[in-house]
C-alpha cells in the first residue's frame, strides 16, 4: 500500500540521478566511463569499533570494518541471493544434511600467505570452542561433522536439515597461520587484523579514526578507491557540519536532517541523498501473560486504534512504511496478501466491547469487572523516535478509553530488570533482522525463559510447528509458503502491534561514481566505486 | 614538614579505601554487566553462552569476592583489562590522557590569563563602565551552554568562514605534514575546544579575583604603601596582588583532579578522544575496571591536590606554618 506512494518517488530519484549524470558527462566527456584508481572515502560513525576479530566483533562499527577486511565463504547479493565469496561453488546433498564447499584457489591473505580449507576449519573450531566467547557460535553447534577433503574442498554435515546453514557460512574466515597459537581474547590481532578482503588494515587511532588501504591483489579486483577512512565523531550534529564542509563523505541522516536540513541547493549539489527501507521493524509488544492482553480481540482493537501512518508522518517525517508483520517487504518471506490494520476507531471500540471492556461508570475510561483499562509502555531512554511513538500511541488509546503511561528507562536497566524478567505490560522496541527469515528464537513457545527472546510469551502451536518446519526445509518455494503462513498468523494474532519499518537514510558525496542503491544498501559494490580524476580530494 | 606530609598521606589511605569500596558497590549495584552489549537481544546467542560469558569474568560470584579480587590486583598496580575490547585498562587511559591534559592545561592558562587581569581591573575600577560591561560579558558566557556555543562557533568558523577545522585533533593527512605543519595543524584544531572550555569558567575565577582584591585593597598596609609614596603600579601588583592571590592558590589546588577529567559533552561535540568520553562510554557499557581505574586515579589526585594546596598555602602565607 505504501509502496504505491514510494515507487514514484524512487523513480523520481532515479530519473534525477540520470539527468544529473547526463549533465555531468556533458561537462567532462573524457573522464566519464573509465573508472580510475585513487582518492579516499571518509565515512563517519558515532561509535568507535571495539574488536576486529571477526568472531568476537559484535557491535555495528566493528562489523562494518570487519566486512571490509574479511570474507566469508558465501555472501548475500544485492538481490538477497546467496552467492559465492571465498567459496567457488557448493553442493547441497542428502536433503540438506550435507554441504560441500569448493574454495577459490587464488586467494591470498594480506600478508601473502595462501588461503586454504585449513583456515576455514580453524575458524569453525574456534567458533565451537567453549573457551571462545563468541556470540556467533549458535549456528555452528548444529554442525555434526566438519571434514577437510583437500586444501580446497570442505564437507560439512548436519544432524537434521537446517535451512539457515548455508547463510551461516557468510561468517568471515580467520587466518590460521597467524592465530593458531594465539589466545583470542588477548591477541593483538583484535587491533591489527589480517584478512582476505578488499581493504588492508593500516592504522587505528582509538576514538579518532581508522585507516584502511586498498588491497591491490584482491581476488575480485583491486578496489578503485585507494583509502577507506573511518572517522569517529560521537556527536551527530558535529558530523553533519563535517559533512557540509566535505570532511566526511557519507553519514546516516536522521529524518529531520533528511527532510529539512539537507533541503538546500548547495547540499544537493554536493551530496546525493539515498533512501531505502531498513531490514527491521519497530513494534509494540504486550506481556501476553497479563489478563488484559491474553485476548486476541483486545490486541487487534489496540492495533486498529493506533494510526500507524500518523506515527510514520510524525516521527519519521514520512520516511518509512507500515509494518505488516515479522518480515520487511524486501524479504522473500514477506506475504503480500497480509493487509495492514488501518486506523479505525469504531472497529476498535466494537472489538473492545466484545471483549468485555466498556465504560460502565462513564468516567471516560473503559473498565471490566470494576477494573479500569490502563497499562504502562516502557522503552529505552535516549531513543527519541520511540518516545514520540509512545506518546502518539498514548494519545490515540486515550481516544478509545485506554489509559497509557510511559516510562523511558536506561538501556541496561531496561533489558535486565524489565525485559529479561518480563516485568512489563507493554514494550516499545525494534528488531533488525537477519537476511534469513528463520525467527524461531523470537516466536517459538519454548523460547520464553528469562533472557530469551520470546519475552512477550507468545504461544501458538501452529506457529511453533511452522517455525520448526521452516528451519528444516531447503526447497525455496516450500519454505516461502511456510514463512508466508507464519507472517499471516502472527499478524492476525497481533502478536505484536507491528508499527513501522523505518527507511535507512544516507547522504553521500557526489564525488563518487558507480554507486548502486539496492535492498541491502549501497556498500555491496564498494570496490567498484571510483572518483573521476579531476574530482580527487585526497592525494597520497 | 616532611613528617606532616607523611602523616597526611597515611591519613588519606583509609579514605581512599573507603572511596573504592563505595564506588565498587555503587557501580556493581547498577543493573547490567559489561557482557550485555555482546550478548543481549541477540537471538543468535543462547542462554548458556551468556552464562559462560558471565562465569569467565566472575560476575556470578558475590560482590565482596569480586571486590577483594579487584583490590588485590590494584595493590599490585594491575588495573586489569577492559571487558569491552580486552585491552589493558592502563593503556586505554594512557591513550586518552595526553589530549585531555593538554586541553585542560591550555584552558586553565587561558582562564587565569584572562580572569586575573579582568578581576583586578574590576576591583580597581569598581562600579565603572568597564566593571559593568565585563561582568555582564563573563556572565553571559557563564550562562551559555557549552555545547551550543561550540556548535555555533563550529558552524561559523568551520562552515561559513572555512578557516578552522570543525572537529577532531588532527587533519586526515596529518602523517604527511612536516613537524611545523603538524604543530600548526594541532593548534588549529585546539583553538575552538580550548576557547569553549575556557569561556564558561572565566566568570567564576574573575569574580573570586575581584572580591579578594577588593578585600585587600582597603587594608591598612595598602594605605601605608601608598602613604610612603610608592607608585600605584607597585602598590597594586606587588603588595595587593600577592595577598589577593592566596584564595586562587586553593582553586588551583582543587583543579588538579580536574586536569584528567574531561567533559564528555564538549569532547563529544569536538570529537576529541579524551578521558570524559572514555569514562562515560565505560559507564554505559558497565566496563567496571575502566571506571574503577578512573575513579581511583582521580580520587588520588583529589587528595594530592588538597595536600599540595595546603603546602603551597603555607609557603605563600606566613601566617600559616607547620610548627610540629
Amino acid at each position: 500500500m505504501f509502496r504505491v506512494i514510494n515507487l514514484p518517488l524512487y523513480i523520481c530519484i532515479a530519473v534525477f540521478f540520470l539527468i544529473y549524470a547526463a549533465r555531468a558527462s556533458a561537462d567532462d566527456i573524457n573522464i566519464k566511463d573509465a573508472p580510475v584508481y585513487g582518492d579516499a572515502f571518509v565515512s563517519g560513525s558515532t561509535a568507535d569499533a571495539r574488536n576486529l576479530i571477526p568472531i568476537l566483533a559484535s557491535d555495528t562499527s566493528s562489523s562494518q570494518i570487519v566486512s571490509m577486511l574479511f570474507n566469508g565463504l558465501v555472501k548475500y547479493s544485492k538481490g538477497l541471493k546467496i552467492i559465492p565469496d571465498l567459496a567457488e561453488s557448493w553442493r547441497i546433498q542428502d536433503d540438506g544434511l550435507t554441504i560441500i564447499f569448493h574454495l577459490k584457489k587464488d586467494v591470498k591473505w594480506h600478508d601473502g600467505h595462501p588461503f586454504t580449507s585449513a583456515d576455514v576449519e580453524f575458524t569453525y573450531k574456534k567458533l565451537i570452542d567453549p573457551d571462545t566467547l563468541t556470540p556467533y557460535g549458535g549456528d555452528f553447534e548444529k554442525v555434526k561433522d566438519f571434514i577437510v577433503i583437500d586444501p580446497y574442498t570442505i564437507k560439512v554435515s548436519y544432524d537434521e536439515p537446517f535451512a539457515p546453514a548455508l547463510a551461516s557460512w557468510s561468517m568471515p574466515v580467520m587466518p590460521k597461520h597467524i592465530l593458531e597459537d594465539a589466545e583470542l581474547s588477548e591477541t593483538g590481532f583484535s587491533r591489527d587484523p589480517i584478512g582476505t578482503g578488499p581493504y588492508v588494515f593500516k592504522r587505528w587511532r582509538s576514538g579518532q579514526r581508522m585507516d584502511l588501504d586498498s588491497n591491490h591483489s584482491y581476488f575480485e579486483h583491486r578496489p578503485y578507491i585507494d583509502r577507506y577512512i573511518f572517522r569517529i565523531i560521537p556527536d551527530s550534529t558535529t558530523m553533519f557540519l563535517e559533512l557540509q564542509t566535505g570532511s566526511v563523505d557519507a553519514m546516516g541522516l536522521t529524518p529531520l536532517q533528511y527532510t529539512r536540513l539537507t533541503d538546500t541547493e548547495t547540499f544537493r549539489r554536493g551530496f546525493r541523498k539515498i533512501r531505502y527501507p531498513s531490514f527491521g521493524y519497530t513494534y509494540l509488544g504486550f506481556n501476553l501473560d497479563t489478563e488484559m492482553f491474553k485476548d486476541r480481540e483486545v490486541r487487534q482493537a489496540i492495533s486498529y486504534a493506533i494510526d500507524k501512518e500518523e506515527i510514520i508522518n510524525g516521527v519519521l517525517m514520512g520516511l518509512g512504511s507500515v509494518s505488516t508483520g515479522p518480515f520487511p517487504r524486501e524479504s522473500w518471506a514477506y506475504n503480500e496478501k497480509v493487509r495492514a490494520f488501518g486506523f479505525d476507531k469504531q472497529r476498535a471500540l466494537k472489538l473492545l466491547s466484545k471483549a468485555g471492556w466498556r465504560d460502565t461508570d462513564n468516567d471516560g475510561w473503559l473498565d471490566k469487572n470494576g477494573k479500569r483499562f490502563e497499562f504502562t509502555i516502557i522503552s529505552n531512554k535516549g531513543n527519541d523516535q520511540r518516545r514520540m511513538t509512545a506518546e502518539i500511541i498514548q494519545r490515540r488509546l486515550m481516544d478509545v478509553g485506554i489509559e497509557v503511561k510511559i516510562r523511558m528507562i536506561e538501556w541496561a536497566v531496561f533489558i535486565n530488570e524489565f525485559v529479561d524478567k518480563r516485568m512489563f505490560d507493554a514494550i516499545l522496541l525494534g528488531w533488525s533482522l537477519s537476511r534469513d527469515p528463520d525467527c524461531y528464537d523470537i516466536w517459538h513457545s519454548t523460547k520464553t525463559g528469562p533472557g530469551e527472546f520470546n519475552f512477550i510469551g507468545y504461544k501458538n502451536p501452529e506457529v511453533d510447528r511452522l517455525l520448526e518446519e521452516g528451519r528444516g526445509t531447503f526447497d525455496y518455494e516450500k519454505r516461502k509458503n511456510i514463512y508466508n503462513e507464519i507472517h499471516r498468523l502472527l499478524y492476525e494474532d497481533q502478536a505484536y502491534v507491528f508499527l513501522y519499518v523505518p527507511d535507512a537514510l544516507t547522504a553521500l558525496s557526489r564525488r563518487f561514481e558507480g554507486v548502486e542503491v539496492s535492498q541491502i544498501g549501497i556498500m555491496h559494490n564498494f570496490i567498484d566505486w571510483y572518483v573521476p580524476k579531476d574530482r580527487h580530494r585526497y592525494k597520497r | 614538614m616532611g613528617k606532616y606530609i607523611i602523616k597526611r598521606i597515611l591519613a588519606s589511605l583509609p579514605v581512599l579505601l573507603g572511596i573504592t569500596i563505595i564506588s565498587f558497590m555503587v557501580i556493581h549495584l547498577a543493573p547490567g554487566k559489561p557482557t550485555d552489549a555482546a550478548t543481549q537481544l541477540n537471538p543468535k546467542i543462547s542462554l548458556e553462552v551468556r552464562e559462560r560469558f558471565e562465569k569467565k569474568y566472575d560476575f556470578d560470584k558475590p560482590i565482596h569476592v569480586q571486590y577483594l579480587k579487584w583490590i588485590g590486583k590494584i595493590i599490585r598496580l594491575d588495573f586489569g583489562r577492559s571487558y569491552i575490547d580486552n585491552r589493558p585498562v592502563i593503556r586505554k587511559i594512557a591513550e586518552r590522557l595526553p589530549i585531555t591534559l593538554l586541553i585542560n592545561i591550555l584552558s586553565i592558562l587561558t582562564i587565569f590569563m584572562i580572569s586575573i587581569p579582568v578581576g583586578i581591573k574590576n576591583a580597581l575600577y569598581r562600579g565603572s563602565v568597564f566593571d559593568n560591561v565585563t561582568t555582564c560579558i563573563v556572565f553571559v558566557f557563564f550562562a551559555i551552554p557549552g555545547f551550543w556555543l561550540a556548535l555555533i562557533l563550529m558552524s561559523f568558523f568551520g562552515v561559513h568562514l572555512g578557516i578552522l577545522p570543525i572537529s577532531g585533533i588532527v587533519s586526515l593527512d596529518f602523517e604527511n605534514f612536516s613537524l611545523a605543519g603538524k604543530i600548526i595543524d594541532v593548534a588549529r584544531h585546539l583553538v575552538l575546544p580550548v576557547l569553549v572550555a575556557s569561556l564558561g569558567s572565566i566568570a567564576g575565577i574573575s569574580r573570586y579575583m575581584r572580591e579578594s582584591m577588593l578585600n585587600v585593597i582597603h587594608e591598612d598596609y595598602i594605605r601605608t604603601a601608598r602613604a610612603k609614596g610608592l607608585p600605584e603600579n607597585l602598590v597594586v601588583y606587588k603588595h595587593a596582588l600577592s595577598n589577593a592571590l592566596l584564595p586562587i592558590i586553593t582553586i588551583i589546588g582543587l583543579s588538579i583532579p580536574g586536569l584528567i577529567s574531561g567533559s564528555v559533552i564538549f569532547e563529544s561535540v569536538f570529537s576529541i578522544p579524551g578521558m570524559g568520553r572514555l569514562m562515560v562510554e565505560s559507564v554505559f557499557q558497565r566496563d567496571y575496571d575502566v571506571i574503577m581505574a578512573g575513579l581511583v586515579i582521580s580520587a588520588c589526585l583529589t587528595l594530592l591536590g588538597n595536600l599540595i594546596a595546603d603546602i603551597a598555602y603555607s609557603y605563600a602565607d606566613p601566617r600559616i606554618r607547620f610548627n610540629k
